[in-house]
């Protein structure tokens, strides 16, 4: 352990900091510390205490240098004093007047008094992952931790040795929640810059449908660093769309991991669509465990400044006649990177596999950079999988024709990357949220084209 | 009106610079129609192109007068602020853009260049309905992106469309009538005659004689290799239906004693 700590330079004081703060925890814990559960942290602790934070020479974090981020003194969220967030502050972050389901963490502490479920009965439960653990026990133990799997993944491993900070989420077989779920998290860094680990768990139960949104926030002028994981069980032939939207300012950092579990005859979309954040680094896995199941990746990212956002993805065939799809779009102004990297795996068996991608930026400067890389691994032979990335500035004769017409070049160029991610927006079911997404993109790209 | 004084202009390509017009003089005056004939890569639409501000052309000498203004020293969206639209001889298609939400961001842009309040919803879809009329667009067209998926007749309709609906100064139309058949060109030619006035201009570039029965011309000018080398009467496209280009031959001949 030592040894690759000393290698490993990145976040040494981090790193250090966060094993303090897990004996702290530990010994808090009196008679829970032998539980099953408390196993699974200590055994995912010491996978973090040897590999540490990722650094660059790790393959797959060739592009994301998370060393900027080690540079803060983060407070743990056992350390924060209550945040003094009120309902009028989170006004402005809900995008439904209506009937939602909200809830809502605060440096990753479930705030029940600004949340609001109308939804739960016997078939569902909404709520935060400390509750559900107990009130659905069984539903919690099969399915948390199953998915995700932190060897390797030594983000993952923080996060589940900090557990329980997150929601839980529970649809009981054939269940049809219409009204939406809203995952409200904001960073509350009006005085100290926070460290927050957010691990969510959805189980969507056989013939069940969901929709969730989940959106990170921040407030204040200090930094953030969120390590969230979100473990998702789909179950026979269930409906889940779930969208994350990356909200935070220039001052944050966000890893994290969504994971899936797909069952036979099911349907996932995810969008994720990242326009705040200084560093970005988002894991979306699928792995399907059944015949004739559908996965959407919808990605946008709308980059400024020094942004920097990296989405790793991964599309798991194992079984025969399943389908994924992914479209990721990207604007890149400033002197902002983006980096996509789109893995198919198809395995052996899965046969009469279809599995398609596509990449596609335009950059608005010089200086901004994408690093684009479709991965196709394929060990069936009966399979159709195609891929595509292109990148490039917008249509100069498209340009002209808009502004022959008394559009101005602001106005022309937001015409047009508006029309460039419409078809990813359009993946985005739930209304409202659209429509507030939506003026969100407005304002952001009016930042990019200053 | 438009004051055109010894305009020459170039081209900017990989292969180098290439001088297209040679010193074209024009006036036109409010209320006034101009065909521009002339074959094949004379310059017509390059004329057109500097006229709006494209990109790539270079203009070496000469100067344009418009309403009084220095009309090169203004972007494209400035001169079409200024009441200038060109009808494009191949116009764009724009995916993920509507006609409705394209004309509409046209049209309040142009009204706030003026100082005046955007137009509201219900004003704006009223206009779009009795402009469509006029060219025969069919409502449907108009949530569409723009030109996507059109046929060529369509595209050329929808630039007399969109003309319709920005009510220009001067207008020019570049082949609109190329790819249309007759019936076609007799409803484009109808929606620009009901679209004339003594306060506005067209010019009329097209190849044929044509389209002038139905766009009947104040003047006629026959460009050739970057220049205007003769102007006359409606008369004139009559002359050139029957002769054809042969005069330029003349010319040549003459030029090269
Ligand atoms: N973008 C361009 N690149 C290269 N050559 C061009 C370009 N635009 C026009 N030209 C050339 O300039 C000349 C005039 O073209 P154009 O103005 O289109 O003529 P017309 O409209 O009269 O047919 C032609 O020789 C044509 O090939
Ligand atoms: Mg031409």
């Amino acid at each position: 352990m030592e040894n690759n700590l000393k290698e490993n330079k990145t976040g040494i004081d981090l790193t250090k900091k966060l094993i303090n703060e897990f004996q702290s925890y530990q010994s808090k814990l009196n008679g829970d510390a032998s539980g099953n559960l408390n196993k699974l942290r200590m055994d995912a602790m010491s996978v973090f205490e040897k590999t540490g934070f990722p650094v660059k020479k790790m393959e797959e974090w060739k592009y994301t240098n998370l060393s900027p981020v080690m540079n803060h003194d983060f407070k743990f969220s056992s350390d924060l004093s209550d945040s003094d967030i009120t309902q009028a502050d989170i006004d402005k972050y809900i995008f439904s007047a209506g009937s939602v389901n909200l809830l809502v963490f605060i440096n990753g502490i479930f705030s029940s008094e600004l949340s609001s479920v109308i939804s739960n009965n016997e078939s569902i439960f909404i709520g935060s992952i400390s509750e559900g653990m107990t009130s659905h026990k069984e539903i919690f133990d099969k399915h948390y931790s199953k998915y995700a799997d932190y060897n390797n993944r030594s983000l993952a491993a923080l996060n589940t040795a900090f557990f329980p900070e997150g929601a839980f989420i529970y649809l009981k077989k054939n269940t049809e929640l219409n009204t939406p779920v809203h995952i409200l998290n904001i960073s509350d860094t009006k005085v100290n810059s926070v460290f927050s680990q957010p691990r969510n768990l959805v189980v969507i139960e056989e013939g069940s449908k969901i929709f969730i949104a989940e959106d990170y926030y921040s407030a204040g002028d200090n930094s953030s660093f969120t390590n969230m994981v979100t473990e998702f069980y789909c179950g026979k032939n269930s409906h889940t769309e779930h969208y994350k939207i990356q909200n935070e300012d220039e001052r944050s950092f966000h890893v994290g991991m969504t994971q899936v579990h797909q069952e036979q005859d099911s349907h996932f979309s995810n969008t994720t669509i990242s326009w705040g954040g200084s560093i970005i680094r988002n894991d979306l896995n699928s792995v399907f465990d059944g015949t004739n199941t559908e996965s959407h990746f919808f990605g946008l990212y709308l980059l400024s400044g020094k942004q920097h956002v990296d989405n790793h993805t991964l599309a798991d065939h194992k079984m025969p006649n399943c389908f994924s799809n992914e479209l990721y779009k990207g604007i890149i102004g400033d002197n902002a990177t983006g980096v996509f990297n789109g893995k198919i795996m198809v395995r052996e068996d899965a046969q009469k596999t279809n599995a398609y991608q596509s990449n596609g930026n335009i950059l608005l400067s010089d200086d901004a950079t994408i690093y684009s890389k479709p991965q196709l691994e394929i060990f069936a032979d009966d399979v159709k999988c195609s891929h595509g990335a292109t990148s490039g500035q917008l249509n100069e004769d498209e340009m002209f024709y808009i502004k022959s017409r008394g559009i101005g070049d602001k106005d022309a160029k937001s015409l047009l990357l508006k029309a460039f991610v419409s078809d990813v927006l359009d993946s985005i079911k739930i209304e409202e949220f659209k429509v507030n997404i939506e003026e969100k993109m407005e304002m952001k790209l009016k930042n990019i084209l200053k | 009106m438009l004051t055109i004084k010894n305009l020459k202009a170039k081209i900017e390509t990989s292969e180098g610079d290439k001088q297209i017009l040679k010193g074209i003089n024009l006036t036109v005056n409010p209320g006034e129609t101009h065909a521009i004939m002339g074959p094949n890569g004379s310059g017509k639409s390059t004329l057109a192109s500097v006229l709006t501000g494209r990109e790539g052309y270079v203009v070496t000498e000469g100067e344009v007068i418009y309403d009084g203004k220095d009309l090169l020293e203004l972007d494209p969206e400035e001169r079409a602020r200024e009441g200038i639209f060109l009808a494009f001889q191949y116009p764009i298609e724009i995916p993920g853009v509507s006609n409705v939400n394209f004309l509409k961001t046209a049209i309040n842009e142009i009204r706030k260049s003026k100082g005046e309040e955007p137009m509201t919803s219900v004003e704006f879809l009223k206009m779009m309905k009795e402009k469509a009329k006029l060219v025969n667009i069919e409502p449907e067209m108009l949530s569409r992106y723009v030109n996507v998926g059109f046929s060529g007749g369509e595209k050329k309709r929808n630039e007399i469309f969109q003309l319709a609906m920005l009510e220009p100064k001067l207008s020019i139309l570049d082949e609109t009538d190329s790819g249309l058949d007759i019936d076609a060109l007799k409803i484009v030619a109808g929606g620009v005659n009901k679209l004339k006035s003594n306060d506005n201009a067209f010019i009329v570039i097209t190849h044929y004689q044509r389209l002038l029965n139905y766009i009947v011309p104040d003047f006629v000018h026959v460009m050739y290799e970057g220049k205007i080398v003769r102007t006359g009467g409606k008369e004139l496209a009559l002359e050139l239906e029957e002769n054809g280009y042969d005069f330029i031959n003349d010319l040549k001949e003459n030029a090269e004693i």
